[in-house]
């Protein structure tokens, strides 16, 4: 049937529309992700093992299996126990569970690897447990993974395209729309990837800004 | 927890596990194939090897993998590629995966100290023996623990196949859930799968790592 992208023009308010609610997926799970991610890393680091066993067979569990199916479980499943979601809530929790995960696995080892003696300072300067968390560890932690998070959230940008699946309006599900009146798969699939590659470009751009700020110059 | 619907289904989700299993293994095996040709052709020094190579990866790695999948399969026709999902489903994880697997393919051979190159050429080796027996060896143990990473992705990023309906793990556990209504049963079999899937491969390749890992 050729290809004809003479139509793209007539859908570029709807793909607009799509583009915009990829960004807030991404900025929402995003920051929500990290968040989370960063009460993960400190609970698994905790000394007590009721804290730590069930926190580590969580990450084990959301890091074994794929987000789609995470997604399904999280819209499908949790009905079942009374936990009705619409598609937009339940794709942010599930993007942002799933990447509070990874980002929990590099927020953990940037902690570890941090000197003990920043901990014990601030503990022996009389601040509590969690005033030396908040203002001695994670922020020198948190600068020292930042190129990791980067990367998680560049994919987080990517994978956010899953939740079209159940049906939440973004980018490839502007995508399907203009195609289920067009059908012109190929055009607006492509129209698609570009979008999303000029958001992933500009999201590189800034991490890129953040991380020189951000860097430790010894 | 209702141990004898999972009792009843669960012989579906070994079968679907095993289609998981292949789609990836073959997407695997492309990737490595393109990751090879990409890597290559972005340290080459000719422009028409460089700039083909460059744009692949990039574009590959910028866009995501459902939009990649949907194009093949969706807008294929368009262009006279008549797939199969299953078919589809491997070219799109493969093209996807080769991307990124090239990139670790080329950090693997551009931190072989650049010596080798010069002893090589010394010696008299043109470009391709240089590669393959000075080279790549050394790089190879440099390779396996990215290219793992890599891999482990890949399976679970084969879960998208399913949105161009190939039947396997994800694509059962979705069906088997809308039809039996029991979603914490239907998850648990296939997160039980998958993380034997992965768990194996990952055991694979630091077994792999820990015997050709230079030092450490």
């Amino acid at each position: 049937m050729g290809l004809n992208f003479s139509q793209l023009p007539e859908y570029a308010g709807l793909m607009a529309i799509g583009a915009f609610w990829t960004i807030m997926l991404t900025v929402v799970s995003g920051v929500v992700s990290v968040a989370v991610g960063t009460v993960m890393a400190m609970a698994r680091l905790s000394s007590r093992r009721i804290i730590t066993a069930p926190v580590s067979a969580f990450m084990w569990l959301f890091m074994g299996t794929p987000l789609l199916l995470q997604l399904y479980f999280i819209y499908f499943g949790l009905v079942e126990i009374g936990i009705d979601l619409n598609a937009f809530t339940a794709g942010v929790i599930a993007l942002s569970v799933h990447f509070a995960v990874y980002n929990a696995d590099v927020i953990r080892a940037a902690i570890a690897a941090l000197d003990p003696g920043q901990y014990e300072g601030a503990r022996a300067v009389g601040l509590s447990y969690f005033q030396a968390m908040r203002l001695v560890v994670i922020p020198q932690a948190l600068r020292s993974v930042a190129p990791a998070l980067g990367n998680n959230m560049i994919a987080l940008l990517k994978e956010s395209s899953l939740v079209s699946i159940i049906g939440v309006m973004e980018l490839t599900l502007s995508a399907q729309k203009a195609i289920s009146e067009t059908y012109r798969p190929f055009e607006f699939y492509i129209a698609a990837g570009v979008i999303y590659y000029i958001l992933n470009a500009g999201l590189e751009y800034l991490l890129a800004r953040i991380e020189r700020k951000t860097a430790l110059t010894r | 927890m209702d141990v004898a619907l999972i009792l009843k289904v669960w012989f579906f989700f070994a079968e679907a596990a095993l289609v998981t299993v292949e789609i990836s293994a073959l997407a695997c095996l492309l990737g490595l194939a393109m990751g090879f040709l990409g890597a290559l052709g972005k340290l080459s020094s000719y422009k028409v090897l460089h700039y083909p190579a460059r744009v692949y990866v990039s574009a590959f790695r910028g866009t995501p993998c459902l939009i990649q999948l949907f194009v093949i399969y969706f807008g294929g026709p368009q262009i006279g590629l008549n797939l199969e999902p299953f078919a589809a489903g491997v070219l799109g994880l493969g093209l996807n995966i080769g991307a990124y697997m090239s990139e670790s393919i080329r950090g693997g051979i551009i931190a072989v100290n650049e010596g080798q190159w010069d002893a090589a050429r010394a010696l008299g080796l043109r470009y391709m023996p240089t590669m393959r027996k000075v080279i790549l060896p050394q790089a190879a143990r440099l390779m396996i623990r990215p290219l793992g990473i890599n891999t482990v992705a890949l399976i679970k990023g084969s879960a998208l196949v399913s949105a161009i309906s190939v039947v396997e793990l994800t694509y059962t556990a979705h069906r088997f859930i809308s039809s039996t209504y029991k979603p914490f049963e239907m998850f648990t079999l296939s997160a039980f799968f998958y993380l034997v899937i992965i768990t194996v491969v990952t055991r694979g390749i630091n077994a792999l790592d820990r015997r050709y890992a230079i030092g450490a």
